[in-house]
C-alpha cells in the first residue's frame, strides 16, 4: 500500500464503504423479498444503487491507473535520458510495461480495500440479526489468513526455490530462440530441437510441481468458505424447526455469510495478476535511482570522494538486473549524500532517500500527479542533471584555453578509453584522427561534461568542468554529432531546437532552404547539413565541436558539407574528429589517437 | 485435448457443487420454516455439508488440470515454433522476443478466456435444463453470456485500435527522445522535448480514460441483468432456491466479459503464433564462396554484416564464425565454447582459449547473452568457438571489437595464423587486411570497390579516404606502425601524449604526436 498516495487510499476507502453498504442492503432485501414480506419491486432500487457502485468504482480506479501509467510514463522518460543504456528496453518499459501495473492499481488494491472493509460490515450486521452465525464468521474467517500464512511458510523455501529453477528453464526457450542463427552456424539447430521439447516439457513438469503447492492456499481459503457456509446454514436450519429464529433472519444469514469471505477470495487471485505490475514498479524505480544518483555526484564538490561515487555510478553496468544496478547506484550518492548534508535540498534528499529504500523492496512511493511535480522540480535529466550547489559561471570561450588532463573513462563492459591528455588555445582549430573506438568521440563528450573522468580532469580557462555550470558552457557550445538524430517536427524546428536564431538563414547557407518546412525522411547528406545549420543557429556558440560522419556523402554534397564546415570552424574554437583528409585542411593542428 | 476436457469436467464440477450448495442451503432453510419433521431435511443436510467439503477440492483440481493441460500445450507449441524458426528464421531479434512472448500470451488466452467460456456454457445448460426452461434464467444467460461479452469484445477492439496510433507515436518519440538525450542537452532543448513526449503521454491516459467508461458501464450492466433475472423469476412465482441458485449460475457466467476483453488483446498474438506455425522453407540465398583472405570494409550500415550472414546461411557446415548476432547462450562457458564441435577434447578447449587469451573460467556460467562478461571478454569467448570449430571458411565480423587496440590486433593476427583456410573479415580497422588476397568495400548496400589493398590505397575513395586517416594515427603513435600493416603490440594503452606547447594558432596543417 506504500504505492498509494493519501488522497487516493480515500477514494479506495470511500469505494469499499459504499460496496459494504450495497452488499448489506442486497442482502436485506433479497431476504425479506423471498421471505415473503416486501414485494419483488424493493428490489430495484438496491440493484441500482449496486450496479451505479460496480460502475463508479470500476471508472475511478481505471482513471487512477491512467494516471498512475502516465506519470510512471513521464518518470521513466525525465530519469532515463542521459544515463546510459540500451533505448530498446526503455522503450519497452515506457509503451508496453507500465500498462502492467494497472491490475495492480484498479484491480488488487481497490479489493483489498474491500476485503478490509466488508467482512467486518457483514460480522456486525450478523452479530445484530444472530449471533451464533457472526460467531461462527467471525471465528472461521481469521483462519484464512491463518492457514494460508501457514501453508505459505511450511512450503515458503520449497516454493522459493521452485520458482528461480522456473525462471531459468522459462527463459531457455528464448535463450535457444535468440541464438537459432548461432545455432545454425555451427550445424546444431536440429540436434537442439529435442532439447526444446524436453525442457518445455520439464518446465511444465516443474511449474505443475510448484503449483500443487501454490494452490494449497487458494484450496484453505475455498474450503474454509463453503464449510462455514455449512456450519451456518445447518444448524439455522435446525433452530428454524423449533421456531428459534424467523425466515427472514435465516434467509439473511445465508445470503451474508458467503460476502464475508468473497473479497478475500477475489483478492488473492487479483494479488497474482497483479505480480507483474510489481515487477515493473520496481524497474522504474529501478531506472529512477540511476538517474539522479549521478546528479548527486556532479554536484557534489571535486574531491575524491567525488571521484569515486562518479566512476561507480558510470561503471554500474545497464545489462545487470535492475535491482543489482539499483544497489550499485544507491551507495553511491548515499555517502556523497553524507558527506554534504547541509548543502542538500530538500529535492536532493527526497531523491537520495527514495534511491536509498532497500532494492527488491517496494520501490519509490507512486502518486498520481506527484511525480510530474518532482520531476518538473528537478527541472533536468539524468546526469546531465540539474545543478545547485557548487555551480560557476563558465569562462568566457573567447579567451579561455581547453585542456583535458591524462583523462581516464571507464564505460560499463568495455576497456577503458584513455588517459587521453590535450590542449585546444582559444581560437585554435584541431582536428583529431585514429581508428574507431579510441577515445575521439569521448574526447568531445567530457569536454561537453556527458561522461565525467573516471581519473583525470577537464579544465576550461583553468577551471574544473566539474565545478562549472553546465547550461552556462554548453550554451558556448556547438556541436554537430556523427549522426545526428531527428527530432519530430519539420527540419526548420529541427534546426532551431528551442534557439531564436535566424533559422531561414543557416538553412539557406547550408543549402536546405527548401526543406524548412518538411518533415522527414532526409538524406543522410541533408541530415548531416541540418546538424550544422543547428550550429550555425547558434552564432553566440564560440566552440565548435564536429564528430565527421564516417558514411560518405556524394560529390556534391560532400563539397556542400565542407564549405560548411568550413564557415562554421572559422573564427571559432574548433574540436574536429576527422574521417577523411579533406577535411584535415581545414584544421590548424592534427592530434593522432591510437 | 484429454486434459483440457478433464480441465473443463473439473472447473464445471467445482461451479456446479458451488451453485448446488446454495440452492440446498436455501431450499433446506425455506422447507425448514414450514417445520417439517427432521428426517424430511436429512438428505439436504448430508448434500449441503458433502457439496461444501467436495467444491474446494474440485475447485484446487480445475486449476492443476487447466494449468497442466496448458502447459503441456505450451511445450508442444514452443517445439513447433522452434522447428518453424528452422525452416523460417525471423532475423530481427525484436521479432523473435515479440514471438516468444506471442507464445506465452496465447497460452494465457487459453486458460483465460476458452476455459471459463467452455465452463460456463456447460454450466449454463445443465442450468437452463434443471429450471425447466425458465425463460428469464435462458435470457439473462444470454444476455451475460453473449451480449454482453460480444460488446465488451467490440469495444475492447475498437478502444484499441484507437490507442495504437498514440502508442506508436509515445514509442517513436520515446526512442527518439533516448538517441538525441545528449544533442537535446547540448543545445538546451531536453526540456521542451521532454514537455512534448509529456503531452503525448497524457493524450494516450485521456484515451485510455474514454475505454475506461465502457469497461464500468458493461460492469454495472451485468449487475442489472443478474437481478433483473432474480426480479422477473420472483415475479413469476418461482421458488427461493430457483432464484439464488440462478443468481448463482450468472455469478459463474458474469467473467465471460473480462475474457472477451482479454481475447481482444490476445487475439493478435494468437494470430502471429498460428502464422509463424504455418511458414513455409525461404529458399537459400545465393552468395559465391570467396577464396583465400578477403577483407570487407566500409561504413556502418552498408551491408557487411549482411554479406556475411548471408554467406553462412548460403554455405551450412562449410561457413562458421563469429557473425555479428553471435550469441553467447545462459550456460557455462565451457558448454557455449564447445557447442561448436561437441566432441573436443579439453586440451583443445585450452589451446583456443590460449589463442585467443581467454581468461574465464571454464565452468563460469556466463548470465543472458553473456551479461556476466565484459565485452572484451565476450569477444574473445565467440572467438576460441569459431576456432574451436575450424571451418574451411572463417568468417569474422569484428571480431576484436571491444578489446584494447593493440590487444586486438595481437589477438586477431594469432587467429589468422591459425586459421587453416578461407578467412572472411569485417573490420573497421584496415592495418590487418595490408597482406589480403582482396579486400571488398561496401557502401550503401553494395559493393563500390574491390582489389587488393595496394590497388585500393592508389584510387581515391572510401578505402584511401579511411586509410589515410588510420595511417595519420598509427605513424605518429611512437613509429609502432611501420606502415605494412604489423602492429607490434607496444605499451598496450591509447595514449596520446600530445604537444602541450599550445603557443599561438597556427595557420597551417601540421600533425603533432609524441
Amino acid at each position: 500500500m506504500r504505492h498509494v498516495d493519501r488522497r487516493y487510499a480515500v477514494v479506495l476507502a470511500v469505494a469499499a464503504v459504499l460496496t459494504a453498504a450495497v452488499v448489506l442492503a442486497q442482502a436485506e432485501v433479497l431476504a425479506s423479498v423471498l421471505a415473503g414480506g416486501w414485494s419483488a419491486w424493493w428490489l430495484v432500487p438496491v440493484v441500482v444503487a449496486r450496479a451505479v457502485v460496480v460502475w463508479a468504482v470500476r471508472l475511478v480506479t481505471q482513471r487512477c491507473a491512467s494516471s498512475v501509467k502516465a506519470s510512471l510514463r513521464k518518470r521513466v522518460l525525465r530519469d532515463s535520458c542521459g544515463s546510459p543504456g540500451p533505448a530498446g528496453s526503455v522503450t519497452t518499459l515506457v509503451v508496453k510495461g507500465v500498462d502492467a501495473v494497472e491490475p495492480y492499481f484498479a484491480g488488487y488494491l481497490p479489493q483489498v480495500a474491500v476485503a478490509a472493509v466488508v467482512p467486518v460490515a457483514v460480522v456486525a450486521r450478523l452479530s445484530f440479526a444472530d449471533l451464533t452465525s457472526a460467531v461462527v464468521v467471525l471465528v472461521t474467517l481469521p483462519l484464512v489468513p491463518v492457514f494460508a500464512a501457514l501453508v505459505g511458510l511450511h512450503t515458503r523455501d520449497r516454493t522459493r526455490a521452485q520458482w528461480a529453477g522456473l525462471a531459468v528453464v522459462g527463459g531457455h526457450f528464448l535463450d535457444v530462440v535468440r541464438g537459432l542463427g548461432t545455432l545454425k552456424v555451427f550445424g546444431r539447430a536440429a540436434a537442439q530441437a529435442a532439447t526444446v521439447r524436453a525442457m518445455a516439457g520439464a518446465h511444465a513438469a516443474a511449474t505443475m510441481r510448484t503449483l500443487r503447492v501454490a494452490f494449497l492456499s487458494a484450496l484453505v481459503l475455498e474450503l474454509v468458505a463453503t464449510l462455514s457456509v455449512a456450519l451456518v446454514a445447518v444448524p439455522v436450519g435446525l433452530r428454524l424447526l423449533h421456531g428459534g429464529v424467523t425466515l427472514q433472519v435465516a434467509l439473511l444469514v445465508l445470503l451474508l455469510a458467503p460476502e464475508a469471505y468473497l473479497p478475500l477470495r477475489a483478492a488473492g487471485s487479483q494479488f497474482h495478476a497483479s505480480a507483474e505490475g510489481l515487477a515493473v514498479l520496481e524497474s522504474v524505480a529501478a531506472v529512477a535511482a540511476q538517474a539522479p544518483a549521478t546528479t548527486a555526484t556532479t554536484q557534489a564538490p571535486a574531491t575524491v570522494a567525488t571521484q569515486e561515487s562518479a566512476t561507480a555510478t558510470t561503471q554500474a553496468p545497464a545489462t545487470v538486473a535492475t535491482q543489482e544496478s539499483a544497489t550499485a547506484t544507491t551507495q553511491a550518492p548515499a555517502t556523497v549524500a553524507a558527506q554534504e548534508s547541509a548543502a542538500v535540498t530538500t529535492h536532493e534528499s527526497a531523491a537520495v532517500a527514495a534511491q536509498a529504500s532497500p532494492p527488491g523492496g517496494p520501490p519509490v512511493s507512486m502518486l498520481p500527479g506527484e511525480g510530474d511535480k518532482k520531476a518538473a522540480e528537478s527541472a533536468a535529466c539524468g546526469q546531465l542533471g540539474g545543478r545547485v550547489a557548487v555551480a560557476v559561471r563558465a569562462p568566457d570561450a573567447r579567451t579561455a584555453e581547453i585542456a583535458l588532463e591524462r583523462v581516464v573513462v571507464r564505460y560499463p563492459g568495455r576497456d577503458a578509453v584513455g588517459p587521453v591528455s590535450l590542449r585546444v588555445a582559444a581560437g585554435e582549430r584541431v582536428g583529431l584522427v585514429g581508428p574507431s573506438g579510441v577515445g575521439k568521440s569521448t574526447v568531445l563528450a567530457a569536454l561537453m561534461g556527458f561522461v565525467t573522468p573516471a581519473e583525470g580532469r577537464v579544465l576550461v580557462g583553468g577551471v574544473d568542468l566539474r565545478e562549472i555550470d553546465r547550461e552556462s558552457w554548453l550554451r558556448q557550445l556547438a556541436w554537430v554529432p556523427q549522426r545526428p538524430t531527428l527530432f519530430p517536427g519539420t527540419v526548420g524546428e529541427n534546426i532551431a531546437l528551442g534557439s531564436s536564431g535566424d533559422v531561414r538563414a543557416a538553412a539557406a547557407q547550408m543549402g536546405l532552404a527548401h526543406l524548412v518546412d518538411a518533415e522527414h525522411p532526409l538524406s543522410s547528406g541533408e541530415r548531416q547539413r541540418v546538424a550544422l545549420a543547428r550550429a550555425l543557429v547558434r552564432d553566440d556558440a564560440r566552440v565548435l565541436l564536429l564528430d565527421e560522419p564516417t558514411s560518405r556523402l556524394d560529390g556534391g554534397t560532400e563539397e556542400a558539407v565542407l564549405r560548411a564546415t568550413r564557415r562554421l570552424a572559422s573564427g571559432r574554437t574548433a574540436v574536429i574528429v576527422a574521417h577523411r583528409p579533406a577535411v584535415l585542411g581545414e584544421v590548424d593542428r592534427v592530434v593522432a589517437f591510437g | 485435448m484429454r486434459r483440457l476436457v478433464l480441465a473443463v469436467a473439473a472447473g464445471v464440477a467445482a461451479e456446479l457443487a458451488g451453485i448446488g450448495l446454495m440452492t440446498t442451503a436455501v431450499w433446506l432453510i425455506v422447507r425448514a420454516a414450514g417445520q417439517p419433521p427432521l428426517s424430511a431435511l436429512t438428505v439436504a443436510i448430508v448434500t449441503v455439508r458433502t457439496l461444501a467439503l467436495a467444491r474446494g477440492g474440485l475447485r484446487y483440481a480445475e486449476r492443476l488440470a487447466g494449468h497442466s493441460a496448458v502447459l503441456r500445450h505450451l511445450a508442444e507449441v514452443r517445439g513447433r515454433v522452434y522447428d518453424a524458426l528452422l525452416r523460417r528464421p525471423l532475423a530481427h531479434g525484436d521479432a523473435l522476443t515479440r514471438l516468444v512472448s506471442d507464445v506465452d500470451c496465447a497460452q494465457d488466452a487459453l486458460l483465460r478466456c476458452a476455459l471459463p467460456a467452455a465452463v460456463a456454457v456447460v454450466v449454463g445448460a445443465v442450468a437452463v435444463v434443471a429450471t425447466g426452461f425458465a425463460w428469464p434464467l435462458l435470457v439473462g444467460l444470454l444476455l451475460t453470456g453473449c451480449v454482453l461479452p460480444w460488446l465488451a469484445f467490440t469495444f475492447a477492439a475498437r478502444h484499441l485500435r484507437a490507442l495504437a496510433p498514440a502508442r506508436a507515436e509515445l514509442a517513436q518519440r520515446t526512442v527518439v527522445l533516448l538517441d538525441g538525450a545528449a544533442e537535446l542537452t547540448a543545445f538546451g532543448a531536453l526540456d521542451r522535448e521532454l514537455d512534448a513526449t509529456g503531452r503525448v503521454v497524457d493524450a494516450l491516459a485521456e484515451r485510455e480514460r474514454r475505454g475506461g467508461h465502457v469497461v464500468a458501464a458493461l460492469a454495472g450492466l451485468a449487475v442489472v441483468v443478474q437481478f433483473g433475472v432474480a426480479l422477473a423469476l420472483l415475479r413469476s412465482g418461482a421458488p427461493a432456491h430457483v432464484v439464488l441458485g440462478s443468481i448463482a449460475v450468472l455469478e459463474v457466467v458474469t467473467p465471460l466479459t473480462s475474457a472477451a476483453q482479454r481475447w481482444a488483446e490476445v487475439r493478435g498474438s494468437v494470430g502471429r503464433v498460428r502464422e509463424a506455425l504455418r511458414a513455409a522453407d525461404v529458399p537459400v540465398p545465393h552468395e559465391e564462396l570467396p577464396v583465400g583472405r578477403v577483407g570487407v570494409v566500409g561504413p556502418s550500415g552498408a551491408g557487411k554484416s549482411t554479406f556475411l550472414r548471408a554467406l553462412a546461411a548460403a554455405h551450412p557446415g562449410v561457413a562458421k564464425g563469429v557473425l555479428d548476432d553471435a550469441h553467447v547462450f545462459h550456460a557455462t562457458a565451457e558448454a557455449n565454447v564447445r557447442l561448436a564441435r561437441p566432441g573436443a577434447s579439453r586440451e583443445e578447449l585450452d589451446r583456443v582459449a590460449a589463442l585467443v587469451d581467454l581468461d574465464v573460467p571454464w565452468d563460469t556460467v556466463v548470465g543472458e547473452d553473456g551479461e556476466a562478461l565484459s565485452g572484451g571478454q565476450r569477444q574473445r569467448l565467440l572467438l576460441a568457438r569459431a576456432l574451436l570449430a575450424d571451418p574451411d571458411v572463417l568468417l569474422l565480423d569484428e571480431p576484436v571489437e571491444g578489446l584494447a587496440v593493440d590487444h586486438g590486433d595481437a589477438v586477431l593476427r594469432r587467429v589468422l595464423d591459425h586459421a587453416r583456410g578461407t578467412v572472411v573479415l569485417v573490420t573497421h580497422r584496415l592495418a590487418p587486411l595490408v597482406d589480403f588476397d582482396r579486400v571488398v568495400v561496401f557502401e550503401d548496400g553494395r559493393v563500390t570497390q574491390e582489389g587488393t589493398h595496394a590497388e585500393l590505397v592508389s584510387a581515391p575513395g572510401h578505402y584511401r579516404d579511411r586509410w589515410s586517416t588510420e595511417r595519420m594515427a598509427g605513424r605518429s603513435s611512437a613509429g609502432t606502425s611501420t606502415g605494412d600493416g604489423s602492429h607490434s603490440p607496444s605499451n598496450g594503452t591509447n595514449c596520446v601524449n600530445v604537444d602541450e606547447a599550445t603557443g599561438t594558432p597556427q595557420r597551417r596543417s601540421a600533425v603533432t604526436a609524441i
